[in-house]
């Protein structure tokens, strides 16, 4: 399989809003662009409106009036998803229980009445691409679930389509097998070139996969960005807090310095009264030796976690700062602690 | 171990007591139709006269019987299957009430069904003459059975995602319930099917009203039998239907399995089977 066989195009999304029957609006006006062979993904709590965005590109919903769908810059808003020429891979996947491995993921080339012999061959190129070619004569009842994500996978993109949909794909499976399977799909999005859009509500997930991540809440964007920008630049409160752990610390700024009860340390921002300084708990630096500059606190926890240790340590405020440290960390709860920021590390809002 | 050997027989004794009550009727009434002369017993000696009998005599109600029950098949699949897929693909108030609706048949008697069918129908000649009034009659009474046998499996298939994802794939409407929907379904239309066609053979509550003497069906010809004539005749009779529904029956069911699927024994049993005819 070669790249070229797949065509990267761009995806547009001009003013899609999106009220259901009953009246609830999922989406809100929303406005998105995805780049010719990028992986977008969609990421938020449930209810934020990301399966929705997914199927108006998909063509299983249609937007309000007066929203538009784009692929390439024309418009398909009116396209039924049988002819819009997208993969999608559901999170129930979806395959046919009284179809073999083979006969699901030659499906769509049988539609496309492929000339038998070439439909031969491409499902046994797919099948050995996601290493199914032993299971091709299978039942789906006969396949665990990673082998089923695999025919899903197999089945969406034997199609040659021109956008690849994934809704969830990982949801359904146990933690070890998602996680080799987010490296196999991340290896075949590459290796594919394909624009590619992922729905999911984990962020590790997201962080992995994506070129660039749309966290949304509540049927809007709150932030469109790169993983690392996401990750620390967060743009607002529910960004920072829905991916990974925010600490947040109530203070003033003053002369590059920010202050509060428990100590003081130089951050890069102007002078402000009330100030909220915010940081990742990786980003701290704990020690026992008690000097001026830093945060100063007692470890309230410590939580042995193999490879890294996580400590909570109360600075006087209602919310304990969280603290990642090195797994050898031997701190106790009870011992005094200072605690400084790496370069850049700090936020202020 | 001596008390579990004695409750092991003591339940052995029983079954065997309930099915001997069971089996020895239809052992005696398959008997009573070999026999020359039933009152007489076994010693008058066996024969095939009244089978002979009852084949020159209702030759004509066995072949309409099974023509009809065929008939009714064909036009409970053409009705039955599309109307379970939209009450499974659209649960709604409308769809509910109609489903509700579709049930009445059975709830109600046969025979008031036939009267009001009969008191509008009955004047129109051809129509009242033929065998397809009574087709409409056991139409009536078995699609609910087809339509519940069918929507059970729809419902314990995900369709919509189903079909999205055949959808997805470039299929259109009619690929989509050719392709996926049909052969998932497989097994509740087999299960329909064969309720139907059973039903249909001995419907006799119905039909009893709806025949005239030039369209009689099977079971009202056994009616007939036992009424008017020998009960060795009526007897043979019996003998014949059940030699015709038995591999009918099992010709029916063998189309069920050629593959034994896990998705498919999670189905639950065919509601409609738990239905007892009025």
């Amino acid at each position: 399989m070669t790249t070229s066989s797949y065509q990267a195009i761009s995806i547009e999304l001009r003013h899609c809003a999106k009220t259901f029957p009953d009246g609830t609006r999922v989406l809100h006006d929303l406005d998105l662009e995805i780049y010719p062979g990028e992986t977008l993904v969609l990421l938020g709590p449930s209810g934020c409106g990301k399966t929705t965005t997914l199927r108006l590109i998909a063509g299983l919903e249609t937007p309000d009036t007066g929203g538009q769908v784009l692929f390439n810059g024309q418009d398909v808003t009116a396209l039924d998803i049988a002819k819009r020429n997208v993969g999608m891979v559901f999170q129930s996947y979806a395959l046919f229980p009284n179809m073999t491995v083979a006969e699901n993921v030659g499906y769509g080339l049988r539609i496309q009445k492929l000339p038998a012999d070439q439909q031969k061959q491409r499902v046994g190129e797919m099948l050995e691409m996601m290493r199914l070619t032993k299971l091709a004569n299978r039942h789906i009842d006969q396949l665990s679930g990673g082998q089923r994500q695999r025919v899903a996978l197999a089945r969406a993109i034997a199609t040659r389509p021109r956008v690849l949909l994934l809704d969830e794909p990982l949801t359904a499976l146990d933690a070890q097998l998602r996680d080799s399977l987010r490296v196999e799909i991340n290896l075949l999005l590459r290796q594919l070139g394909i624009t590619a859009v992922y729905v999911t509500h984990d962020q590790s997930e997201a962080m992995a996969l994506g070129d660039r991540i749309v966290v949304m809440a509540e049927g809007r964007i709150s932030q469109i960005g790169t993983p690392r920008q996401i990750y620390h630049q967060p743009k607002n409160d529910f960004v920072a807090d829905f991916i990974g752990t925010m600490n947040r610390v109530q203070g003033n700024i003053s002369l590059r310095r920010f202050t509060c009860p428990a100590g003081s340390l130089a951050v890069q921002a102007d002078d402000k009264e009330q100030a909220e300084l915010m940081f990742r708990p990786e980003d701290v630096r704990v020690s026992t030796e008690l000097h001026d500059d830093g945060l100063q606190g007692n470890v309230s926890a410590s939580f042995y976690l193999g490879d890294r240790t996580r400590l909570l340590v109360d600075i006087g405020q209602e919310r304990h700062i969280v603290v990642e440290s090195a797994a050898r960390c031997e701190l106790q709860p009870g011992q005094r602690v200072v605690m400084n920021l790496g370069n850049q590390a700090a936020l202020v809002a | 171990m001596k008390p579990k050997k004695l409750s092991f027989a003591l339940q052995l004794i029983f079954s065997l007591c309930v099915c001997g009550f069971l089996i020895i009727p239809v052992v005696m009434s398959a008997l009573a139709g070999l026999t020359v002369n039933y009152f007489v017993g076994l010693e008058s000696g066996l024969t095939l006269r009244w089978i002979v009998e009852v084949w020159h005599a209702y030759g004509d109600t066995i072949s309409r019987s099974i023509g009809i029950s065929l008939a009714c098949l064909v036009v409970t699949l053409v009705l039955g299957v599309p109307a379970a897929y939209v009450l499974a693909r659209r649960s709604n108030r409308i769809t509910r009430a109609f489903e509700e609706l579709l049930m009445l048949p059975i709830a109600v008697p046969g025979l008031a069904t036939a009267l009001a069918l009969v008191s509008v129908y009955g004047s129109v000649g051809e129509f009242r003459g033929s065998w397809t009034f009574i087709l409409v009659g056991h139409v009536l009474f078995t699609l609910p059975f087809m339509v519940r046998a069918v929507l059970a499996v729809m419902l314990t298939l995900n369709l919509k995602t189903l079909e999205e994802g055949a959808a997805s794939l470039g299929a259109s409407h009619w690929q989509r319930f050719a392709h996926v929907v049909l052969p998932n379904c497989r097994h509740g239309i087999v299960a329909g099917a064969l309720m139907v066609l059973t039903l249909s053979i001995g419907e006799f509550n119905l039909t009893w009203l709806l025949h005239t003497p030039y369209t009689k069906t099977l079971p009202v010809g056994l009616a007939d039998a036992y009424a008017s004539m020998r009960l060795e005749v009526g007897s043979a009779y019996t003998l014949i239907f059940f030699v015709i529904i038995v591999p009918l029956l099992v010709a029916t069911q063998a189309l069920a399995k050629p593959r034994t699927r896990k998705f498919i024994d999670k189905a639950p049993a065919t509601p409609g089977l738990a239905l007892v005819k009025s």
